[in-house]
């Protein structure tokens, strides 16, 4: 099993969400995130001060899959998650030992 | 000016002490109209009017300053800066009848030490009666004493609470209190005194203030400098972002100001007349040139017109046209507050990183700086010629030097006791400052043992 990771811009979550629907991708976890990669940060201005925000907005999702399914999940977001400019983000995929259903009990790829 | 410009003699003067007006026997012809026996005049609808505007310059505080102040600090510090503002009016308001009335409006009307300070003789409010009387600019009409009293106290109290914005995000609560009990009595009380009562240093140079930008808005920035300065910066200040964590607060908050300032401006004319509506209508017109010129201001110089720009230019416009509302007529106060809106930017943006102090909320930059702009503006605007209302005798170059001269002895006055204080209470409390753990932690946590948002 596989956990896919993946930084993304917050306007793209419904499109990525669309795209592993359609592939029976059944959950998925998000949390809003702050970080940077190539693209820099911008600069806010209140009043007499000026301050460099480094940190960008961005959305985390984490998605338990198959090994086989793994890399077809990682294409659909990078499909639905591009815009094309800087800070599109970013595709991790974790190894995942184990998993399970809390509700029934059920391990495994049953459980995913 | 809160007292009444003396009409030929000390009648009104004399009104103000502690003794009760009497109703005289109306039979005096109408050419005697102006000394006292004429029967003077209390009107139910100017005491509404006060009585209104009293209430509505206590939501200035409460909690439109509050407001204001709270949403341009941390959310870690917000409960604190309410709670700075709330109790700081709770006991000013208190301090106020007990000696603060009796020290700014009572006592000898010449001799000793009666140009700055009054005496105890109205301490707790004794000798004011249902029956007693203060004057008004208008001959043979006057106010119970009563809603002078209540309306005063408002102005103490805004004005105190304004230098919490200097001292935010880091200072010992106790020690707060205790400065702005120390620099109530000794700055306020006595410029309050100085500006507006018969026998003040500056009412008799003939200073024009008509609702306290020395006595409120010169007095209480000099004095959130100066105890900006002792108190030193804030941790991170310069080297980390420390942006406002909710500007819609600061908006609600400078509604509120703008809202409660036509009580402050308006119900300075201590009656409900055409003046009053000057008053009124120049303390919409100031703050909207001011928020316009502030807002243009940053567009052309950083690129943006910024919501903080936008109210932090109506508020610098509201404190310019302060001392001005019942002087200037609309082109003046447009001007002043155009030209407050620009200055004020210009000190905030490049006086203050200059300086590099840290008045977390720029109350220096924009009541002190605003309240020089217009305290020295209010001699131009007054004159008749750009459609001012001045009085007897005014000479715009002679004004101006008086102005100055008001403007320096608040300047001086505020500063030497705010620094006193600050050394008074940081001898008392060992150190006016927070920890750096609860500094870091935030106030609400670390003194209020409370969190805003859960």
């Amino acid at each position: 099993m596989k956990l896919v990771v993946a930084i993304i811009k917050p306007s793209r979550l419904e499109e990525v969400r669309q795209a592993l629907t359609s592939l029976d991708v059944h959950g998925m976890t998000v949390t809003e995130v702050k970080g940077y990669g190539r693209q820099k940060g911008h600069s806010e201005i209140y009043r007499g001060t000026e301050y460099a925000v480094h940190f960008l907005p961005k959305l985390k999702l984490e998605i338990a899959v198959d090994d086989d399914l793994a890399e077809q999940v990682a294409t659909a977001i990078r499909e639905a998650a591009q815009t094309g400019r800087i800070g599109d983000g970013k595709i991790f995929v974790l190894d995942l030992l184990a998993v399970t259903r809390i509700r029934t009990g059920e391990t495994g790829a049953s459980a995913l | 000016m809160q007292l009444s410009k003396v009409l030929g003699g000390a009648t009104l003067a004399s009104l103000l002490a502690a003794v009760p007006a009497l109703a005289q026997e109306a039979a005096a012809p109408a050419a005697e109209a102006v000394t006292e026996a004429a029967a003077a005049v209390v009107d139910k609808g100017d005491v509404a009017w006060m009585l209104v505007s009293t209430m509505v310059v206590i939501v200035m505080t409460i909690p439109g300053l509050a407001l204001f102040y709270g949403g341009l600090v941390r959310a870690k510090n917000i409960l604190s800066v309410l709670t700075q503002v709330f109790l700081g009016f709770s006991l000013i308001s208190i301090l106020w009848v007990a000696y603060g009335y009796s020290l700014a409006f009572a006592g000898p009307t010449e001799g000793g030490l009666s140009a700055f300070f009054g005496d105890f003789s109205k301490f707790f409010l004794s000798g004011v009666t249902l029956e007693s009387t203060a004057a008004t600019f208008s001959a043979g009409y006057e106010l119970p004493e009563m809603v002078f009293v209540v309306f005063q106290l408002t102005f103490a109290c805004i004005t105190s609470t304004l230098i919490v914005g200097g001292i935010a995000e880091r200072m010992k609560f106790g020690a707060l209190m205790a400065f702005l009990a120390i620099w109530f009595t000794f700055s306020y009380v006595p410029m309050a005194h100085m500006v507006w009562s018969g026998p003040g240093l500056l009412f008799n140079m003939g200073a024009y203030d008509f609702a306290g930008g020395t006595v409120v808005h010169i007095n209480s920035g000099v004095a959130a400098l100066v105890a900006a300065l002792m108190l030193g910066a804030r941790k991170g200040y310069l080297k980390e972002p420390i942006p406002p964590h909710n500007l819609v607060l600061t908006y609600i908050g400078t509604g509120l100001l703008w809202f409660g300032w036509f009580g402050f401006n308006a119900g300075s004319n201590l009656e409900a007349n055409a003046l009053t509506a000057v008053a009124l209508i120049n303390t919409v017109l100031a703050p909207a040139a001011g928020a316009l010129a502030w807002a243009l201001g940053e567009r052309i110089t950083r690129g943006h017109a910024s919501a903080l720009g936008a109210v932090s230019g109506a508020v610098a416009g509201l404190v310019a046209i302060t001392p001005a509302a019942g002087f200037s007529g609309v082109g003046g106060a447009i001007v002043l507050g155009g030209v407050a809106g620009v200055i004020c930017l210009w000190a905030v943006v490049n006086l203050k990183p200059m300086l590099k102090y840290d008045d977390s909320l720029d109350v220096f930059g924009i009541h002190g700086v605003g309240g020089i702009v217009g305290a020295l503006g209010t001699a131009i605007v007054a004159n008749p010629s750009f459609g001012g209302y001045p009085l007897d005798g005014y000479d715009m170059g002679g004004q101006f030097m008086v102005q100055l001269t008001s403007v320096i002895v608040a300047v001086l006055w505020s500063g030497v006791v705010a620094l006193i204080a600050m050394l008074i209470v940081k001898a008392l409390f060992g150190g006016a400052k927070v920890s750096e753990q609860a500094e870091s932690d935030g106030l609400d946590l670390s003194t209020h043992g409370e969190r805003a948002y859960n």
